[in-house]
């Protein structure tokens, strides 16, 4: 009666290997050669990718290994986000690792680790496997954080990022252990029918508050978002770029299946699908806030990471707007905009570590006269930078409009308004930047040209922005059908 | 055969997709190369012109003797899915569209390779022909739109093409002004168009030219909206605020003559192809709406397009540059069209259209082959004798003069004849009048043209030479098409069954008002001759006698001038007083807003210690405050007693 259908496991096999193997050479082949594991990270996992996009439409969908391990379609379009996540930052980084005095070759098995980790998030059936991928992701990214050992600021943000993680994830199984002992049971299944069953409790309450607040801190839901801003100043540039897309996808997509859907449907589903007004208002208020705290520390920061940080805490809310009515479109558009966000903030992350490598500074006014000393970095920044204030014909328009008029179609306009609201905000810290560009004249500072896999990077990120914006039609219906295979 | 032909239809979409292709290939790879920027460009083009005759033989191979089997082919894939608003990307082959891709490309072709010879040097060259790609694609894309938002797009794009071939040479002041004004004016009547876009989308929820008329044939109740005018009317004259604009149609009409500060060339496109005919088609392509609506709204399109067609006649007469007389009369031809479709004839409309297309282009680029040989000189009165030292452009001229005069056998005799026979048997013996007398005008001042520049003695200081075969090549060409391109109207030749919407509006040949158009047209022409050959009148003391009407007509009626008045005066007073509101008002807002904001933002940022310490208390906190605050809501009270939570877990 269990059923082990290791070949629904394929990518997730395939990318373990890629860490072990990745791992061994990185001992073996000397500092010289560990050039070459860039270009074979990032060919393995085109093959993973493209397997992934096929699985995604032709390949059998299901559960496997006894219910623990959901395959999906949902799943899936979550590993073709973390997959191209991967490639885009591995790209991205490959001059900006070989500078690292540490260098050592285990950049890349780390990477794949965290992209296993949040592979397994996405497909976590129980609550056990979900907090196993989780902690794999984690504790990865603890050590990616402090990877630059020698700079003090990264790890600071290691230790930071270690002590404030580790908080949250005992909070966290916390409320999983909390809702073991009411339902006897770890798999999702079993807890959505007992949740339905019995009424709702002081401890229902309390377990589904502390596994908002594991979550949240992941995603950087304000008020558990404070980490955020000094642990993406302090990790090496594309470490921060992966931290800021794909680990918060991950959240997100633990966040759908098993929280709203499942484990929190008695507490903060919306009540026509049994849950509770006081639950939905308090997320409503949560996404508020988070939108708006985003928003407004991002005005005065200084530093393009912190800057992007505060960004990404504000996308976080608008993220979680679409979750709030539980409803396919609501999921579709949150599937929509994490995958445009991932394209988006690549592309200013990659202009980032390119300048940050070659200036040496990751100051926004050191970005003066970026127009004329590298016209295709500034012109990827700003596509970027304007695809996230949401501005069409830009993938960030649609986006918005999905998750916007999803929430909307459900009746809650005020949140609605405040999105807009901030979004108009958004600009003004976003257009600072392009400014600075493209009306300063940076006297003094040296011309930085973009070449190889970083460029490729940056045109092919604002191509698909671009693209995504005039066309989303394609990528809109994977996100419905995504949606529609988890809210059944 | 005709298997093979229909089945091209579905790759009609190549046509708008060629040229656009050689657009981006021009800007991103070939600009640095003139010759191949060129190659590309007349490439796509003459590829596009072979597809679009392919597909014209096909429509009309599809005539099976009494009707058209596959009449319609209609390719689309979805765009845009937002809320109900479902928009495709799509093509229409139909007799209309078939039409209209045939002389789009040919005109278009024909002024690319002219474009060889006469941009010969040009410093913008490469720009020059990616700008041309891109305007024959845009017009292109607008001839085979399936709905209205797709058609829009292309809409603005003509005009965004307008403007960028219009200011071409950027660095002359003039150029520079008249593209803007060419922009700007068509920008007021595609504000009407768009409203009506919208107020359509919003009744019938589609703007799918086929799913509208589909509405409005089944079971659609007009009412009535404003002013004893029924929805449709007023749905019907908004669009056509559009075409007002486009088309050059009175009072939208001021920056068509003004275009001709672009290279010739572009004239030639923008008057014959690409620009100005837009707004028929468009009429036409939506002439269904027309037909739903009450009359007064084709009565509406009637009377102005009869108005424009005598306005402008007779600015033409008093007009001594070359290019501006050829303008006017393309606003007055421009007029004739729209009045075709206002008594009824799409079929006369869309005919006149063509054989317009064919003679203007043709002259338009023969004023650019004398001024090419004159080294810029545009003013008649500094020509002369042309016509022995440039044999070709004269001779091409001369057809395209008898052309438009509505001489038989050349084309404009005929589609001209079906315009006006329609008018009358429509019952509009008024704007049949008013055509008639055009038509008089037409002739006298065409003539004028010609006699001065091109016969007559030559001035010494002048020595023309014929232009390259670059340039005489597509005047032959357009030549011949002007004087055969009429006799597809003959019965047997079916054009009418082609074109037309609704029961068939054909006007059959009749002679009796075709020979009193044509003495209309001679007598012109012979009062030309008259005034100017034999000089029996002296043209000084005709002016002399009437001073006022002279200066009127010279003035162009003083619009212009009215129109800055009115901006002058009532624009920048307005204004003044807006600005002052936008300073302390809005700004004042916005203003205190933007310091609110910023002030909040840095009572914020302090959160921001940097402390660890810190950053877990205030996690810890959130926890404990948002079980509280949930607690409390649910009404679980008993949750503040931690022993009734431990009861809980039982």
């Amino acid at each position: 009666m269990f059923d082990f259908n290791f070949l629904m496991l394929t990518p997730e096999i395939a990318v373990a290997v890629l860490t072990l193997v990745l791992l061994a050479i990185g001992l073996l082949i000397p500092q010289g050669a560990r050039k070459g594991m860039m270009p074979l990270t990032v060919f393995f996992l085109l093959g993973v990718l493209a397997f992934s996009v096929y699985d995604f439409f032709f390949g059998p969908q299901g559960v496997t290994l006894g219910g623990m391990y959901i395959h999906d379609q949902f799943a899936g379009f979550f590993k073709i986000l973390f997959l191209s996540a991967a490639i885009l930052v591995a790209l991205s980084s490959g001059a900006y690792v070989q500078s690292f005095p540490t260098s050592r070759g285990d950049f890349y098995a780390l990477l794949m680790g965290a992209t296993l980790g949040m592979m397994l998030m996405s497909g976590a059936g129980d609550l056990l496997t979900l907090y196993v991928g989780l902690e794999l992701m984690t504790i990865t990214f603890y050590i990616l954080v402090a990877y630059w050992l020698t700079e003090e600021k990264s790890a600071e943000a290691g230790v930071k990022y270690l002590i404030l993680g580790a908080a949250s994830s005992a909070v966290l199984l916390y409320g999983i252990s909390l809702f073991y002992g009411m339902t006897g049971s770890l798999m999702l299944t079993d807890i959505r029918q007992a949740m339905f069953a019995t009424p709702i409790s002081p401890v229902t309450i309390l377990a589904s508050v502390f596994l908002l607040a594991g979550f949240g801190f992941k995603i950087s839901l304000v008020p558990f978002h404070m980490w955020a801003a000094d642990i993406y100043e302090g990790a090496p540039t594309p470490v921060t770029a992966f931290l800021a897309v794909a680990s918060k996808a991950a959240a997100f997509a633990a966040l759908i299946r098993v929280y709203v859907l499942t484990v929190g449907v008695q507490t903060f589903s919306p009540p026509s699908i049994g849950g509770h007004w006081t639950g939905q208002n308090l997320l409503l208020v949560l996404a508020a806030l988070t939108m708006i705290v985003g928003n407004l520390i991002a005005i005065p920061q200084t530093n393009i990471k912190r800057m992007l940080a505060f960004s990404s805490v504000a996308q976080a809310g608008y993220l979680m707007v679409g979750i709030i009515p539980a409803s396919p479109d609501g999921v579709k558009g949150v599937l929509f905009y994490a995958m445009i966000y991932v394209f988006g903030n690549m592309g200013a992350f990659a202009v980032a570590t390119h300048i940050g490598q070659a200036q040496g500074s990751d100051e926004i006014k050191d970005f003066a006269g970026l127009a004329r000393r590298s016209p295709v970095a500034a012109a990827v920044m700003t596509a970027s930078l304007l695809s996230l204030a949401g501005i069409p014909p830009l993938a960030g328009f649609v986006g918005k409009f999905y998750l916007f008029s999803a929430v909307m179609s459900e009746g809650f306009t005020a949140i609605a308004y405040i999105g807009f609201v901030m979004s108009m905000v958004s600009v003004y810290y976003y257009l600072s930047v392009v400014k600075v560009m493209y009306l300063t004249e940076g006297e003094g500072l040296p011309l930085v040209p973009v070449k190889g896999a970083s460029k490729f990077t940056m045109v092919f990120t604002m191509l698909i922005t671009l693209a995504l914006g005039l066309y989303p039609t394609p990528l809109a219906q994977m996100a419905i059908a995504a949606a529609n295979s988890l809210v059944k | 055969m005709f298997k093979e032909m229909h089945d091209l239809f579905q790759w009609a979409w190549l046509i708008p997709f060629l040229p656009f292709l050689s657009f981006l290939l021009i800007a991103l790879v070939t600009r640095r190369s003139k010759g191949l920027s060129a190659a590309v460009s007349i490439l796509a083009i003459l590829s596009a012109l072979g597809l679009a005759i392919a597909i014209g033989v096909g429509v009309i191979q599809s005539w099976n003797g009494e009707e058209f089997v596959g009449r319609e082919a209609v390719a689309a894939a979805n765009w845009l899915n937002i809320g109900g608003l479902k928009i495709d990307f799509g093509t229409i082959v139909d007799p209309l569209s078939a039409m209209m891709l045939f002389v789009v490309t040919l005109v278009a072709s024909m002024v690319q390779i002219y474009s060889l010879g006469y941009m010969h040097g040009d410093r913008g060259w490469s720009r020059y022909y990616a700008y041309q790609s891109l305007f024959a694609a845009s017009m292109l894309g607008l001839v085979i739109s399936t709905n209205l938002l797709q058609l829009f797009i292309f809409w603005e794009l003509v005009g965004l093409c307008s403007y960028l071939l219009i200011g071409f040479w950027y660095f002359k002041v003039s150029a520079r002004e008249a593209a803007k004004k060419a922009f700007i004016t068509t920008r007021v009547g595609d504000f009407g168009l768009l409203l009506g876009i919208l107020f359509l989308y919003n009744k019938f929820g589609t703007l799918d030219f086929a799913a509208l008329s589909n509405a409005m044939n089944t079971n659609f109740q007009d009412f009535a909206l404003i002013g004893g005018l029924s929805y449709l009317t007023v749905m019907a004259i908004l669009v056509f605020i559009g075409p007002i604009g486009k088309s050059g149609q009175f009072p939208l009409h001021v920056w068509l003559p003004d275009a001709m500060e672009g290279p010739t060339p572009v004239s030639a496109l923008i008057h014959a192809a690409t620009m100005v005919v837009a707004g028929v088609y468009l009429v036409a392509r939506i002439y269904f709406l027309f037909e739903h609506a009450s009359p007064a709204a084709l009565q509406f399109v009637a009377g102005l397009g009869a108005f424009t067609a005598i306005f402008a006649a007779t600015i033409a007469i008093a007009q001594d540059d070359i290019k501006r007389i050829l303008a006017y009369s393309t606003l007055s031809q421009l007029g004739y069209m729209m009045f075709a479709l206002g008594v009824g004839s799409l079929t006369a409309s869309m005919f006149h259209l063509m054989t317009h297309a064919f003679f203007k282009a043709l002259m338009f680029l023969g004023a650019g082959s004398v001024i090419h040989a004159l080294h810029e000189k545009q003013n008649i009165w500094d020509m002369g004798g042309l016509w022995k030292k440039m044999p070709i452009t004269g001779w091409t001229f001369f057809i395209g003069v008898l052309a438009i005069s509505g001489v038989p056998p050349f084309a404009g005799f005929w589609s001209k004849d079906e315009i006006l026979a329609a008018a009358l048997h429509n019952g509009h013996p008024v704007i049949y009048a008013v055509g008639l007398f055009t038509a008089f005008l037409t002739a006298f001042y065409m003539s004028r043209l010609f006699f001065v520049a091109f016969t007559g003695p030559s001035k010494p200081e002048n020595h023309p030479h014929e232009s390259p075969w670059t340039m005489t090549l597509p005047l032959i060409i357009l030549g011949v098409l002007s004087v055969v391109g009429g006799l597809v109207a003959l019965p047997e030749h079916n054009f009418a069954f082609y074109v037309h919407a609704g029961e068939l509006e054909h006007e059959a040949m009749d002679w009796a008002l075709a020979g009193i158009s044509v003495v209309a047209g001679l007598i012109g022409i012979g009062l030309a001759y008259t005034i100017y050959v034999r000089k029996a009148i002296a043209a000084e003391s005709i002016v002399a006698k009437f001073p006022g009407i002279y200066r009127l007509l010279k003035n162009k009626y003083y619009v212009d001038e009215f129109y800055l008045w009115l901006i002058h005066h009532i624009m920048d007073g307005l204004a003044k007083v807006l600005y002052w509101i936008d300073l302390y008002i809005v700004d004042g807002i916005i203003n205190g807003l933007a310091l609110f904001t910023r002030g909040s933002a840095r009572t914020l940022r302090r959160t921001q210690t940097g402390q660890l310490q810190t950053y877990a208390l205030v996690f810890f906190f959130a926890v404990v405050v948002i079980y509280l605050v949930f607690a409390i809501g649910e009404g679980q009270l008993a949750a503040l007693n931690p022993l009734a939570m431990l009861g809980g877990v039982k």
